[in-house]
């Protein structure tokens, strides 16, 4: 810390700060456009002008910019000087030659960091009395709108995309002031986090499109903090409704987790909640083969009370995308020992493998923000820009630490971004990715290797073996294998902060197995490593913690009679196992009946169908890859009788007659019994404070103080105002009065401070700068390795993969649009979703005299599917690949051994 | 007074030969320097030269070269750049050099890369200097061969590659960061100082950027010493200086005077005074971003300091002339126009104020000016200023904005006031 | 696609530099040496060439004034505008210039044989006024002495 003089008072702040980020962090204002707490200054936009002394008698001093000139000790500076205020405002005055005056149409309006900074900098007066340029704008796809007369050319949205998420299709052209954004000719955005221009934006230039189709005044959003649920990186969100329907998703600061960004699957994904799939009424089946019929709450409590009550053949099948709360619900109604997974039995263990290895040690698993640190890295198996975007955008930050090295030694401070990055050019920190296919970060990568999923892992034990002798060696190692085996060694043990990444999606136990022997064997090399496991759903780590039964265990159930009614909670099972698998499950149950808020192949055999709220319609809590349990809450309410699915539990609960749940009385009691119930869950009531919960004797607003139309939404329904829900379940009000200071940092519904109404205003929420959020990040860690780990190596090391005579190894192949069913029904995210193809190696392909293009006749589990190949050259010899997840395609039952039928030439 | 820059200048302007060249003495300095002399030697020799940048801005030029790393854990490789790009308005002095005496320039920039122990050169040249560019390559080519340029020259051990990069345009290309990123096959839009080239300049190495005279006045001063190199001029600077008059005079031209040379000396005697019937008004002495100098600086000698004391810049040295025939709103309309284009478009004030600025000289020009035109003029002028901006462009480009404003009050106020420009009728 | 001959020069500049990127300038003028202005395929082609998005190239490309997006005619007449030239009768050259050939600044002739561009400074302005048609500088101009020059280009 040292000592600097802002405007004759003193203050202490962080010498490896700028001084912008040092003002900002001591809360005072000072306007500015270019500089980005999370990319550093680069002193374009001439904006953060302060005055600077010599010492403390200088008095004539010198303008600087705040954002280029480090924090040191005895630095004498004003931010009233009036020379400073001057320029400030003729900054302003000068971008705003050629802004459009047009904010009562704009789509920033309200949220705009340049409508904030006009009137901090206080230039009020037009003075320029010429023509304005214009623009032509471009066609950027389905989720970003481009209007380029708004821009005011602070360079943020090139340096994020391409210096940040590493994207390569958007970029300045030309010079003077005819500088232009945007892409070579019109097209889609290629990259995954695009999204986030509309936040980086300081004006209205990208906005979301989404939000555009069905535009709503930023301060008319109905908004409370969420949890993204189309992964398991568990982001923070921040969604917001007007009149019954989602509107749009933000990124919610969380210093510890996603930072100031969120992926585009997670900010588009969004739609569908409003979709015209959603299941808006009970239905009910009078007879097995009638159809099903609308029906009311009453009736339909009654007829399932029937069948549970005084009925020992109840189970219940959980969800890896229902809350905690929803699944513990499911679990009091049909009893500890009849409550089961819901995933496939090879997830099922997958996943707690991943939970035995972060249990025992030996490394910890890193959040988002701390894999940022990771200085060496080996990615196992995942191709994270599609299985766990975000991850991925943290290791296009990680890989730079090297930057920050070379910095170090020219005196280069780090937040001065253009500085480093033309003194480091393109030297990256190591990191070496093995996976079937080529993957997008591969282009940071030091190396990157094409194997098969058991030969990935067999590289991953040779790794740990370099690692450590203990470490069980590998057999008949080609010698490329292990010479890569060395290099990774090597660059691993060398490290300061190692890392290790794997997960899920390859579906195979050997990778984990591989990556905890490499965590093990650094650690007993005296090395920090972390490991990181993706999952496939936003709650798969809290599902398994929950040790529910699994999938199989459920279906034993039913054929063994020991089962005739069975409870689905948010689950389709037919996006879990095999089709005819799940049929003939589905079919086997006397009484289906399913909780879920889309209609899809599951709720269709059910013999009741309840209606359950999404996400931004009730509360609830996930545990994402980490083991970090988060709280999403209500953002409006649905309309009835849909309700939460923890919900209609309880009321099925109480209805049965049963006492489990009955004086439950809100949310948060079922967050209290499970944390008392289960004390792996101990934790998780303290993430955010009770409904009683007041500041100031008010609750938290979830609606703007500029709020508009209450009175008037409904008049033409009704003219008498209706009365303001009250919300039993948490503190938020589902209204414009209440607390506007600071909430609880777990319960921030919209970043705003006064003056500053766009996402900047994070600055003030903020400990400091970049830094965690006042009171403590939100959410709660619930896995740490024991303290002295000592845990066994595995040794169970496969045979290499040996390519089959006329049989291929059928593999997924994640996409970030495309292999998550929820977001899919956004159009936009089905419109970026690729087609169904198989691809393959050229090689093979040319063997089997099969073209790019062409259709190929193709068969996994003796079923064929007609498909549009694709040559991959990056993949290994043997290997197909399928698209994950979409529609018609085998994705459960993969890895699997598939053949090309004959017709396929 | 012996002549350091062009005294193998041909008269009828042919590039010298390395035949000629070295007939004349040429590249014994180089040999001398890299054979028997350190890095350091060399750079002490001309610290004690006091050569100044003949760039623009007058930077001890010895002194830049000392904030290279030198020795075996220096960065590497480093890079000497020769800034070749001349592309300030009514500055055509380094054509001289590059056109006339190419190997002056290579000789200057083997010794100057020796002393910073670079292992790779480049010159960096405007794209129109066609002539020039046929010119290097030849010396080029000449130099390679006689085994001056590439792996141990002239025996010595040291290996030195050098490259010609001639560029596609732009005024910022000049810029030394600019130009570097320029040379990286980037935008030229500036780089931050700190960190200053010196330490991480090209492909984020180590790299030296001078001018082409400041290069040239090299050899002479390691083949003859740096006393006799001060002595040649009578002012504290030293040295020789090309100086340069373009405008409505009789002989516009490029000569290497002593450093200091008086304006009037400039103009009356080399340049030929005034062309018939024309008065001088006023003069800016060193290119399109230096401030006026009107009749009362006549007599002043034209080095670093004095010109500077006049409240200008000796910038380039090449004095750009403006007659009383000629319209001063209109002639700086001209210049801020050209600034306004060249801006880079990277910081706010330059790019969103020049235009402005032009609009403004613009309107007054046309007989539209308004009484607060001059204030938002002026208040351009300040807030443009050094420090201001990202890079010196934009404060260069209101240095003749400011003065003229400061000289030509009243024929600002006239166009306003009459509505029209009084030269047009 | 680029030309082998456009390969091969482009190549040639890789050695001056520790980066194939660095030569994507040389490359932008390669191409429009050889054809005259740089379109879009051409920033393609290029980009397919260095490694490098189509953006990426464009970014550089349309940052310089003598990269040429857009179709020129057969030769390029670039008329000084700055001070010197202006100072020494540059508004009377250019009047000339339009007059001859029936074109503004930024325009070709329908014939397609000449581009007329402004261009900054062509530090010749110990002569000035002064053009450049492609690579030749003309100098001490007066409107008969660019009628002569105009001769000299198909
Ligand atoms: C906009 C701008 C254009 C410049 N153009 C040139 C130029 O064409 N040639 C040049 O030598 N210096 C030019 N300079 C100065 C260079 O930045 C740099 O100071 C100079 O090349 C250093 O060489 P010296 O130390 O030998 O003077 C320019 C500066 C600015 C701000
Ligand atoms: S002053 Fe600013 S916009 Fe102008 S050239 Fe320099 S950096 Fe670019
Ligand atoms: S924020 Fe400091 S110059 Fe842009």
């Amino acid at each position: 810390m040292v000592t600097i003089h802002i405007d004759g008072t003193s203050y202490q702040v962080d010498e490896q700060q700028n001084l912008l980020e040092a003002i900002l962090s001591l809360g005072l204002d000072l306007p500015y456009f270019c500089w980005h707490p999370a990319m550093g200054s680069v002193g374009a936009c001439r904006q953060c002008a302060i005055k600077i002394y010599k010492d403390e008698n200088d008095t004539q001093g010198k303008i600087t910019m705040a954002c280029m000139e480090p924090a040191k000790e005895g630095t004498y500076l004003s931010l009233n000087d009036a020379e400073a205020k001057e320029m400030r405002s003729h900054v302003i005055q000068w971008l705003m030659t050629n802004h459009p005056h047009d904010c009562p149409i704009c789509d920033e309006g309200g949220e705009c960091h340049l409508q904030d900074m006009t009137v901090m900098a206080g230039h009020a007066y037009r003075r320029h009395r010429y023509n304005k340029r214009t623009y032509r704008n471009q066609y950027l796809g389905p989720f970003i709108n481009h209007e380029m007369n708004r821009c005011i050319q602070c360079y943020r949205c090139v340096r994020y995309y391409r210096d940040y998420a590493g994207g390569d299709d958007l970029d300045a052209f030309a010079a003077h002031n005819h500088v232009y954004f945007g892409r070579h000719e019109d097209g889609v955005l290629q990259n995954e986090f695009s999204g986030n221009l509309v936040e980086v934006c300081p004006t209205g230039v990208f906005t979301d499109k989404t939000l555009k189709s069905h535009y709503t005044r930023k301060w008319d959003l109905t908004t409370a903090p969420s949890i993204c649920h189309h992964c398991s990186m568990g982001c923070n969100i921040i969604a917001g409704e007007r009149y019954g329907s989602l509107r749009r998703i933000y990124a919610r600061y969380n210093g510890k987790v996603n930072g100031y960004f969120i992926c585009d699957r997670g900010r588009f994904g969004y739609e569908f909640v409003n979709s015209d799939k959603r299941i808006q009424q009970p239905m009910l089946r009078k007879e097995r083969n009638a159809d099903p019929e609308p029906t009311d709450k009453q009736t339909i409590l009654r007829h399932i009370a029937e069948r549970i009550q005084n009925n020992d053949r109840v189970i219940g099948i959980g969800s890896p995308i229902a809350s905690l709360e929803s699944n513990f619900a499911l679990q009091q109604l049909v009893g500890e020992n009849r409550f089961y997974g819901g995933i496939s039995n090879s997830e099922d263990r997958l996943v707690k493998t991943v939970i035995n290895i972060l249990r025992q040690g030996p490394a910890r698993t890193p959040s988002l923000k701390e894999i940022e640190n990771a200085d060496a890295i080996l990615v196992l198996g995942e191709d994270l820009t599609n299985t766990a975007p975000m991850m991925a955008l943290s290791l296009r930050q990680a890989v730079r630490n090297i930057q920050k090295k070379i910095a170090q030694k020219l005196n280069i401070p780090y937040w001065q971004d253009a500085a480093v990055r033309e003194a480091a050019q393109e030297e990256y920190s190591p990191c070496y990715i093995a996976t079937p296919a080529g993957t997008k970060l591969d282009e940071v990568a030091r190396k990157s290797m094409r194997l098969a999923p058991v030969d990935i892992a067999r590289l991953g034990f040779a790794v740990a073996h370099r690692i450590s002798n203990d470490a069980p060696g590998v057999d008949n190692l080609s010698k490329e294998l292990a010479s890569l085996a060395a290099e990774i060694g090597e660059s691993l043990k060398g490290a300061e902060h190692p890392l290790i990444v794997t997960g899920t999606s390859c579906r195979n136990e050997n990778l984990l197995h591989a990556s905890a022997n490499i965590a093990a064997a650094l650690k007993n090399a005296g090395a920090q490593p972390s490991i990181s496991f993706t999952m496939h759903d936003a709650n798969s780590m809290g599902l398994a913690m929950m040790n529910a039964g699994t999938l199989a265990q459920a279906k034993h159930e039913v054929q063994e009679g020991n089962a005739d009614t069975v409870i689905i909670l948010e689950n389709d099972l037919y996006k879990r196992i095999d089709e005819d698998a799940a049929t003939e499950f589905l079919d086997q149950c006397q009484h289906l009946i399913v909780l879920d808020y889309l209609h899809n192949k599951t709720t269709s055999k059910a013999e009741a169908v309840l209606p359950v709220s999404a996400f931004s319609e009730t509360f609830g809590t996930l545990v994402n890859q980490e083991g970090r349990a988060q709280r999403f809450f209500e953002v409006h309410i649905p309309a009835e009788p849909v309700q939460a699915g923890w919900q209609w539990l309880k009321d099925l609960s109480t209805a049965a007659g049963k006492n489990a749940m009955s004086d439950w009385q809100n949310f948060h009691d079922f967050t209290r019994h499970l944390s008392n119930a289960m004390p792996q869950f101990k934790d998780i009531e303290a993430i955010s404070p009770p409904p009683g919960y007041r500041v100031a004797d008010q609750r938290i607003p979830r609606q703007s103080h500029r709020y508009s139309g209450r009175t008037a939404m409904h008049a033409h329904h009704n003219v008498h105002e209706k009365k303001t829900p009250q919300d039993k379940d948490s503190a938020f009000a589902f209204s414009m009065e209440g607390y506007r200071g600071q909430p609880p940092p777990s319960m921030i519904p919209l970043f705003w401070s006064p003056g500053w109404n766009s996402a900047q205003s994070i600055n003030k929420y903020q400990i400091e700068v970049g830094g965690g959020l006042h009171g403590g990040d939100p959410g709660k860690r619930l896995i740490e390795p024991q303290e002295k780990a000592d845990s066994p190596y595995f040794k169970n090391i496969p045979e290499p993969f040996e390519p089959g005579e006329n049989r291929w190894l059928t593999l997924p192949g994640y996409h970030i649009f495309g292999s998550e069913s929820l977001s899919m029904h956004t159009p936009g995210v089905a419109e970026r979703a690729p087609g169904p193809y198989l691809s393959i190696n050229d090689h093979d392909a040319a063997q089997l005299n099969i073209k790019d293009g062409a259709d190929a006749t193709y068969v996994v589990a003796d079923r064929p599917y007609t498909l549009a190949v694709k040559i991959n050259a990056s993949l290994p010899r043997g290997v197909v690949e399928l698209p994950a997840g979409l529609p018609g395609l085998p994705t459960a039952i993969l890895p699997a051994w598939g053949k090309f039928s004959e017709a396929s030439e | 007074m012996e002549n350091v820059l062009t005294k193998n200048i041909r008269p009828d302007q042919r590039p010298v030969s390395l035949k000629e060249y070295e007939e004349a003495g040429g590249y014994q300095a180089a040999r001398d320097a890299v054979k028997k002399k350190t890095p350091k030697e060399v750079q002490e020799e001309v610290k004690k030269s006091n050569l100044k940048g003949r760039g623009g801005a007058g930077f001890p030029t010895g002194v830049k070269w000392g904030f290279v790393p030198l020795g075996d854990d220096a960065p590497r490789p480093k890079y000497l750049v020769a800034n070749a790009d001349e592309m300030e308005p009514g500055t055509f002095k380094d054509r001289v050099l590059l056109e006339g005496d190419p190997h002056l320039l290579i000789e200057g920039m083997i010794i100057s890369a020796f002393a910073i122990d670079a292992e790779v050169s480049y010159i960096f040249l405007r794209w129109a200097y066609k002539k020039a560019e046929a010119a290097i390559e030849k010396a080029l080519a000449e130099a390679y061969e006689a085994g001056y340029l590439g792996k141990n020259i002239f025996g010595s051990g040291y290996n030195l590659d050098m490259f010609l990069h001639t560029s596609v345009g732009r005024y910022m290309c000049g810029e030394e960061t600019g130009l570097l990123n320029a040379l990286e096959g980037k935008r030229a839009t500036p780089r931050a100082k700190p960190p200053f080239p010196q330490t991480s300049g090209l492909f984020g190495k180590p790299t030296i950027v001078n001018n082409v005279e400041t290069l040239c006045s090299v050899p002479s001063i390691i083949a003859k010493g740096a006393d006799w190199y001060r002595k040649l001029s009578a002012t504290e600077d030293g040295g020789t200086k090309l100086y340069g008059v373009s405008g409505r005079v009789n002989k516009p031209g490029v000569w290497e005077l002593p450093m200091g040379t008086t304006m009037r000396e400039i103009i009356e005697e080399h340049a030929g005074g005034m062309r018939n019937g024309l008065r001088f008004k006023g003069a800016l002495p060193g290119g399109a971003s230096t401030d006026f100098l009107v009749n009362e600086h006549m007599d002043i000698p034209m080095d670093y300091a004095n010109v500077s004391n006049a409240g200008s810049r000796l910038g380039t040295g090449t004095l750009i002339v403006l007659d009383d025939q000629t319209c001063p709103v209109g002639f700086v309309l001209n210049l801020e126009r050209f600034f306004a284009r060249e801006s880079c478009g990277w910081c706010t004030p330059c790019r969103d104020g020049l235009p402005w600025v032009e609009r403004i000289l613009e309107s007054i020009e046309q007989g539209d000016g308004r009484n607060e035109d001059l204030d938002l003029l002026n208040m351009h002028t300040k807030y443009l200023g050094p420090g201001l901006t990202f890079c010196a462009l934009a404060p260069g480009a209101m240095e003749p904005l400011q003065s003229a404003l400061k000289y030509f009050a009243e024929d600002f106020e006239r166009h306003i006031k009459e509505k029209r420009c009084p030269w047009r009728h | 696609m680029l030309s082998e001959q456009e390969q091969r020069e482009i190549k040639a500049e890789f050695a001056h530099y520790p980066q194939k990127r660095a030569a994507c300038i040389e490359a932008l003028k390669v191409v429009q040496k050889h054809r005259g202005w740089v379109s879009d395929d051409g920033i393609k082609a290029i980009a397919d060439f260095l490694d490098m998005s189509p953006e990426e190239v464009d970014n550089v490309a349309t940052f310089y004034n003598l990269v040429f997006r857009k179709p020129v005619g057969r030769h390029v007449i670039l008329i000084c505008d700055s001070i010197s030239c202006w100072v020494t009768g540059y508004e009377q050259i250019k009047e000339h210039l339009f007059e001859r050939l029936g074109i503004a600044l930024g325009e070709t002739t329908k014939d397609n044989r000449f581009t007329l561009l402004p261009m900054a400074c062509l530090g010749a302005c110990d002569h000035a006024p002064v053009i450049m048609i492609d690579d030749d500088l003309y100098h001490d101009l007066t409107p008969e002495k660019i009628d002569q020059i105009l001769e000299n280009y198909e």
